[in-house]
């Protein structure tokens, strides 16, 4: 009889295929090589994506998840291999990205020998990991990468890390694939409870100062049109966090701007005036909140929260609604009044005409001779189709970016939010584009950021994604800089870089590119960076100086919130 | 800042302890007293953390325990809520041995559960207080050793783990 056992190897690249996995982003090594050599055989069912380092793949796995609402895939080998994976994994944890990732190990009888290139990956990525395990038996293989990405994907999501020994990968055994669809220690979709809505909808239907804030709880709970329903019922004004953007469009009459250290004037200031704040799938980050003794202390708190360990953690809510947003909004929406604030609403829509007068306009429109990060997004506006996907990196571009580009759909904003890591962008707007080729993606960056995975051009180049990258290039390291003027005297230490030719780089990566530094040429340059249909690179050189306003400084309150 | 006990039911999973003290070390909360062992279900074990904290941080604290994966569910107790104990192990040279020691024992409600050629060994259960007592008398007899393990407790509330399976 013919022996049915395939290595633990193919059984890795069958389990992934079974859980209809597209891409695998990773760097192949000498703990991992059977699963590469099983890869060869399956080139047809499932794509490799050779990034240029192992940070580079994680990344990449994050943009692809965030736009396409799967789990996205990695794969590194043992030791420095994995190690470079953490930032990436650390970086999903607090942004609830959905990955698998799959590293190597040194065979089972080397473990703790010190062995080359072993690692304890388990326990370096066991903070920054929803679930890990390490697996020395073929047999165990298949119910990992089964228990992992319904770990990954369902709940909160996360990053989840399987460690597999060489041992194991070229072990013989069967290949019998169960999805996993319970696990009696988990429950990532709490009970609902009527109670809870009763109490909010009465709330919310006393209120004269109603005021809705919402993360990228309803992104991932895939409650956009629930959320809408809710608030064309309820007239309530609406503010977003920096991942829960574009899950309205910012054309809903609802929609007020953005919350947060570089949000907008209004939406942060009457935090502290509204009387019910309404909080969905969020968590009140410190960078929305400010100083926690002072934020919306006046104010009834509703908290709609799918994991439990965020209710009366940064804020004590008057009423938890525990549950999947997607249900729960819904619920809500039938027990609250129709309503309308009129007169509230129209007290953010005067603070919006300040901080026109005041910031939006010199951002936008400016008269002095140095070219704006906010004219390049102006002009990127003009041209960029409605479902344009706009992926940032980390500082000053990445908040004038967000605060200037017009979203008009859900899963277009694609940044690294809670764990601020540069060198995020590039590869994350590699992976946003494989999911979909025929869909804009914008990679705004920062010439700080881009040198920390500009290797990643390479990986560009090689699957020709028709990404667009927009350096903003301002010599210095901008946010970096901006706090050092306002809060360091001006003492700009280690802050200021000398750059390379960029454009050479990208050319030497087979991009087409452009550099502007008039503001005469730069909206025909944005115009034929959009024309073009392979990956393009335009550099812009913007005033060395700028600071991004509105800001709440650290540790400030809401309604300490600065124009200049 | 009191004195709480959280009660862990978990899967017998390999690293669930470093992921519950991972909670721990990352506010900077030292853990007073530790037991692991298997509970009354096969297969899943108990695990009993005393702490000293403020009951904002126990909440915090029971509910990211919680979170974890391979926890099945994390309560927390006050003193008042809880009956534990605790055993310690006290070992004396045989030299020591005179009728001051018997008082010693029979007053604390001690007992002897091991005679060597060298040395006794003395065991107490009880609650910190308890044991610290005797090892406080026990030091002018010149204690070798001194063991002591963290609490082992039951719940007073009529909840049992059964609910969570």
């Amino acid at each position: 009889m013919k022996d049915s056992r395939i290595r633990g190897a193919d059984i890795v690249i069958k389990a992934l295929i079974a859980e209809n996995a597209k891409f695998i982003f990773g760097y192949p090594g000498g703990a991992i090589m059977p699963i590469y050599d099983a890869l060869y055989d399956y080139e047809d069912q499932i794509q490799h994506i050779l990034t240029r380092h192992e940070q580079g793949a994680i990344h990449a796995a994050q943009g692809y998840a965030r736009v396409s609402g799967k789990v996205g895939v990695c794969m590194a080998t043992s030791g420095p291999g994995a190690t470079n994976l953490i930032t990436g994994i650390a970086d999903a944890l607090i942004d609830s990205t959905p990955l698998v990732c799959i590293t190597g190990q040194v065979p089972s009888y080397l473990l703790g020998t010190d062995a080359f290139q072993e690692t304890d990956v388990v326990g370096i990525s066991m903070p920054a990991t929803k679930w890990n395990i390490q697996v020395h038996r073929v047999e165990d293989i298949a119910p990992a990468i089964a228990k992992a990405f319904h770990i990954a994907r369902s709940g909160r999501p996360g990053p989840v890390l399987i460690d597999i020994t060489k041992d194991a990968q070229v072990a013989l055994g069967e290949f019998n694939y169960v999805p996993c669809l319970n696990i009696r220690s988990y429950k990532p979709y709490p009970k609902v409870s009527d109670k809870e809505i009763e109490d909010a909808a009465a709330l919310i239907n006393q209120a004269e100062r109603p005021y809705l804030v919402y993360g990228q709880g309803v992104i991932i709970g895939k409650a956009e049109k629930e959320l809408e329903a809710f608030l064309n019922k309820t007239g309530i004004p609406a503010a977003c966090t920096l991942l829960g953007t574009g899950a309205l469009s910012e054309e809903h009459p609802n929609y007020v701007g953005k919350l947060g250290m570089h949000g907008n004037y209004g939406p942060n200031l009457l935090t502290n005036k509204c009387d019910v704040l309404i909080a969905v799938g969020m968590r009140f980050d410190d960078r929305v909140t400010g100083d926690l003794t002072r934020y919306a202390k006046q104010a009834k708190v509703i908290h709609m929260e799918l994991d439990y360990a965020e209710i009366d953690k940064n804020v004590k809510c008057t009423v938890p609604v525990l549950g999947d947003c997607k249900v729960t909004l819904a619920k809500l929406t039938e027990q609250v009044n129709s309503a309308k604030h009129d007169a509230w609403t129209a007290k953010f829509h005067e603070l919006e005409a300040e901080e026109k007068r005041v910031v939006v306009g010199n951002d936008l429109l400016p008269t002095k001779d140095g070219l704006t990060m906010g004219e390049v997004i102006r002009h990127i506006n003009e041209f960029k189709a409605d479902d344009a996907i706009l992926v940032t990196d980390v500082g000053q571009h990445q908040m004038v970016a967000w605060r200037y580009f017009e979203y008009k759909t859900t899963r277009t904003q694609i940044t690294s939010g809670g764990l601020g890591t540069m060198g995020f962008a590039l590869p994350a707007a590699l992976g946003a584009q494989l999911h979909d080729f025929n869909r804009q993606v914008i990679c705004v960056v920062g010439d700080g950021g881009i040198q920390m995975t500009v290797q990643e051009f390479g990986t560009i180049m090689q699957t020709k994604a028709p990404v667009k990258v927009v350096l903003l290039n301002n010599n210095f390291l901008g946010m970096v800089r901006q706090w050092q003027q306002l809060f360091f005297d001006k003492r700009y230490s280690f802050t200021e870089l000398e750059n390379p030719d960029f454009q050479k780089i990208a050319e030497a990566y087979r991009f087409k590119v452009q550099k502007v530094d008039k503001r005469d040429d730069l909206r025909e340059a944005v115009a034929e960076m959009f024309i073009h249909d392979g990956p393009y690179f335009l550099e812009v050189v913007v005033e060395k100086e700028d600071n991004v306003f509105p800001m709440i400084a650290s540790g400030s309150s809401v309604e300490e919130v600065r124009l200049s | 800042m009191k004195r709480y006990t959280i009660s862990v039911f978990t899967e017998n999973f390999i690293g669930i302890l470093s992921r519950i003290t991972l909670i721990f070390t990352r506010r900077g909360i030292n853990i007073d007293g530790f037991t692991a062992s298997e509970s009354r279900e096969e297969g899943i074990y108990r695990i009993t953390i005393e702490v000293t904290t403020t009951e904002e941080q126990i909440i915090q604290l029971s509910k990211q325990i919680d979170k974890i994966i391979d926890v099945i569910k994390a309560f927390y107790y006050m003193d008042d809520e809880m009956v534990f104990q605790e055993i310690a192990l006290y070992k004396i040279p045989i030299g020591s041995l005179d009728p001051g020691l018997e008082k010693v024992i029979r007053q604390h409600s001690a007992r002897i559960i091991s005679a060597e050629k060298d040395f006794v060994v003395i065991e107490l259960t009880g609650h910190k207080e308890d044991t610290q007592a005797l090892l406080e008398v026990l030091k002018d007899f010149n204690v070798l050793e001194f063991v002591r393990s963290g609490r082992v407790a039951v719940a007073k509330p009529m909840v049992t783990i059964d609910k969570y399976l």
